[in-house]
């Protein structure tokens, strides 16, 4: 995974809630089996309609967004389905930050797998932020937001945080406990399947 | 101070534990399908790793196959890549995989119970959001990313952060027990709390309206556990618990010595104390539907589509929604629930395709048709439950009745294979999401129980179940 680099740019402002995993990714484009090109069906059904002509209202469409990094969002951002294909999606088709007040558990943990880092913050500093016209500055270190007007700090676990900077290869770091995960197996009550 | 089931549970899987951030979580069962996989074993591939224990991980294909005729070949060339691609890569890193000829396949987590791999006090892991399904069996279970996915495979273990304890309480007895099901008192509590109302909490089911319910029901309602947000749901284990695992193919050889165990082990103590607390009174629920987009989104069938203003309680962002989940849904306020026609029945997936759900169904059909206006199908959540079906007759009740009796898998609840909702149709939907386009593109998914659900393919619109013949 690539280490996370700070970000500058405009925000993508996605005024909804509850956007689930669904929305992000429509199940038709879940058969592939590998990780890159998912970019193009961000939010498929969102940016085109029945018959694959775009949809000129909604946000992704609107060219002035074609550069941001940072998409600002509702509540429970990521809900439902496990698919992992969500976060490549976000990632291949440029955004690099998420900042909402809340995020499911599944999408939230799958970000740090891939270096997208979700950001979430207070209902109405996401609302402050989704009226920001001026690009915006993302300080993954020093947890800092800045914008036009202010600096917003935001709250990062130090594990995760080491994670994205560093871009960690998450089993390598796992199979140096290779001892210890001997030792519980040995000890272990529930019996192999098979 | 006590602890919750569910911390005992997390405690004993414990292989390293920080001071600060993740801990190390043993894996005791895997789950794999054919979706969620195939970046997970390019990874292994890629890092020359292997399959830490193949005796602890089990595959099947459930989400991409067809439902009609197996013995002719898949339509669908990127859904036969994704299929074969799960076979060769069990074949390489020597998994065993229920396959789509193997009268073990099935939906996974309708499997899993059914064999017995599923077992109390485990954790158990799939790359599927309804794995909390096994929670019902008093296992720690839910879905992962396919990242963690291949750490699984590689490592037997996922690094977790502590979720906290949630009670939910059920309390009461319900009047109709074959009218108002486990689907109802599911969705109810869904509405209740929200589709974020567990985020970062492990659900405990406790009291009476749960030990009442049958191991089939308690799936159901652990299977939607995710759709409040919470990543598990789980229920104690009892006598009906080790009695159903008790004798199935891969249940272990020293089950009643587990049993023993289990049955010291696996309770939250008294003084335990639990984060969040809800508790739901069901002496007096209705069957639920859902009109909106998400399963929050849901009434009782006696009532009426709310406003949007009704429905948010003064949340503007609730309110934008629900006028979006109107529109989306052709729905106007104050729409009586049985007022609403539907095009399609679907009677599947991994919340309600078990045979008890068929035979709740069949019951409701009798010697019944579905409605001329109405195409219904009902697709087994296994080959197993299929062929149980077929062994009590069940299969001729819903045929005589005009439905498509299928093979096992996905199907409709998530419409990866052939079986989607065209544009504009409203399908009345035994599964567990109604999120836009899930069940087909521009399709319009209302959640019900099966009984609901069957009642509606024979009137051609909602019906209140409880106002039929059930006996």
């Amino acid at each position: 995974m690539e280490s996370f680099k700070n970000v500058t740019s405009i925000i993508t402002p996605l005024d909804e809630v509850n956007v689930d995993t669904d929305q992000i990714v429509p199940k038709q484009f879940l058969k592939l089996v590998q990780k890159s090109g998912f970019g193009k069906f961000l939010f498929y059904n969102w940016r085109y309609d029945e018959k694959e002509n775009i949809k000129s209202d909604f946000i992704l469409n609107d060219s002035k967004y074609d550069d941001s990094k940072i998409l600002v969002t509702g509540d429970n951002f990521g809900c439902g389905s496990s698919r992992e294909h969500a976060v490549w999606a976000l990632l291949d088709y440029g955004f690099s930050v998420v900042i909402a007040p809340s995020f499911a558990d599944i999408f939230f943990s799958n970000c740090f797998k891939n270096g997208l880092l979700p950001i979430s913050l207070d209902q109405k500093i996401v609302e402050k932020l989704q009226q920001e016209l001026g690009a915006i500055s993302i300080d993954l270190e020093k947890q800092i937001i800045k914008t036009s007007s202010e600096e917003i700090s935001f709250e990062m676990d130090p594990y995760k945080k080491k994670i994205l900077l560093e871009g960690l290869d998450d089993i390598a770091q796992t199979l140096q406990f290779e001892d210890k995960i001997s030792e519980f197996e040995k000890k272990s009550k529930i019996p192999s399947v098979l | 101070m006590g602890k919750t089931l569910f911390e005992k549970i997390w405690d004993s899987h414990v292989v390293v534990e920080k001071q600060n951030g993740p801990s190390l979580i043993y894996v005791d069962r895997h789950l794999v399908h054919e979706v969620t996989s195939p970046q997970a074993f390019d990874g292994l591939r890629v890092n020359k790793r292997k399959v830490r224990r193949t005796d602890l991980t089990i595959a099947t294909m459930d989400h991409n196959v067809p439902t009609n005729n197996r013995a002719l070949p898949i339509l669908d060339q990127t859904s036969a890549v994704q299929i074969r691609t799960l076979e060769k890569n069990c074949k390489d890193f020597g998994i065993k995989l229920f396959d789509i000829n193997s009268p073990n396949q099935g939906i996974v987590h309708v499997i899993g119970p059914q064999l017995g791999i599923t077992l109390p006090g485990s954790t158990i892991v799939c790359g599927d959001s309804h794995t909390s399904t096994h929670g019902a069996f008093g296992a720690l279970a839910f879905g992962i990313g396919t990242s963690d996915v291949e750490h699984v495979l590689a490592s037997q273990t996922l690094w977790l952060e502590k979720p906290k304890p949630f009670e939910i309480r059920i309390e009461g007895k319900r009047k109709n027990p074959h009218a108002v099901t486990a689907k109802d008192i599911v969705l109810s509590i869904i509405k209740n709390i929200g589709t974020g109302g567990g985020t970062g909490t492990i659900i405990e089911y406790r009291g009476q309206g749960i030990t009442d319910l049958s191991m089939e029901q308690r799936m159901t309602i652990c299977n939607m556990s995710i759709e409040a947000g919470a990543r598990a749901g789980l229920i104690a284990p009892d006598e009906q618990t080790f009695d159903y695992l008790r004798g199935r193919q891969y249940t272990p050889k020293n089950y009643e010595s587990l049993v023993d165990y289990w049955k010291e082990s696996l309770k939250t103590d008294n003084d335990a104390k639990f984060e969040k607390q809800y508790t739901l009174h069901i002496d007096n629920i209705a069957p639920q539907v859902s009109w909106g987009t998400n399963p929050g989104m849901t009434c009782d069938v006696t009532e009426s589509v709310p406003s949007p203003d009704e429905f948010s309680k003064g949340d503007p962002n609730q309110k934008k929604g629900a006028e979006k989940a109107l529109d989306y849904m052709d729905l106007k306020p104050g729409t009586p629930i049985t007022d609403i026609k539907i095009d399609r029945v679907f009677i599947g997936s991994c919340t309600n395709a078990r045979l008890e759900d068929l035979i709740e169904a069949s019951k409701v059909i009798k010697e019944q048709k579905i409605s001329t206006n109405v195409r219904a199908m009902v697709v087994p959540g296994s080959q197993m439950v299929k062929k149980q079906a077929e062994e009590m007759g069940l299969d001729k009740i819903f045929i005589n009745a005009n439905f498509e009796w299928r093979e096992s898998g996905c199907s409709m609840c998530l419409g990866m294979n052939p079986d989607i909702l065209s544009p504009g149709e409203r399908c009345a939907s035994t599964s567990n999401r109604n999120f836009e386009g899930r069940q087909g593109t521009g399709g319009r998914t209302h959640l019900v129980s099966p009984v609901m659900a069957a009642a509606a393919a024979i009137k051609g619109h909602f019906v209140d179940v409880r106002e039929l013949d059930l006996k």
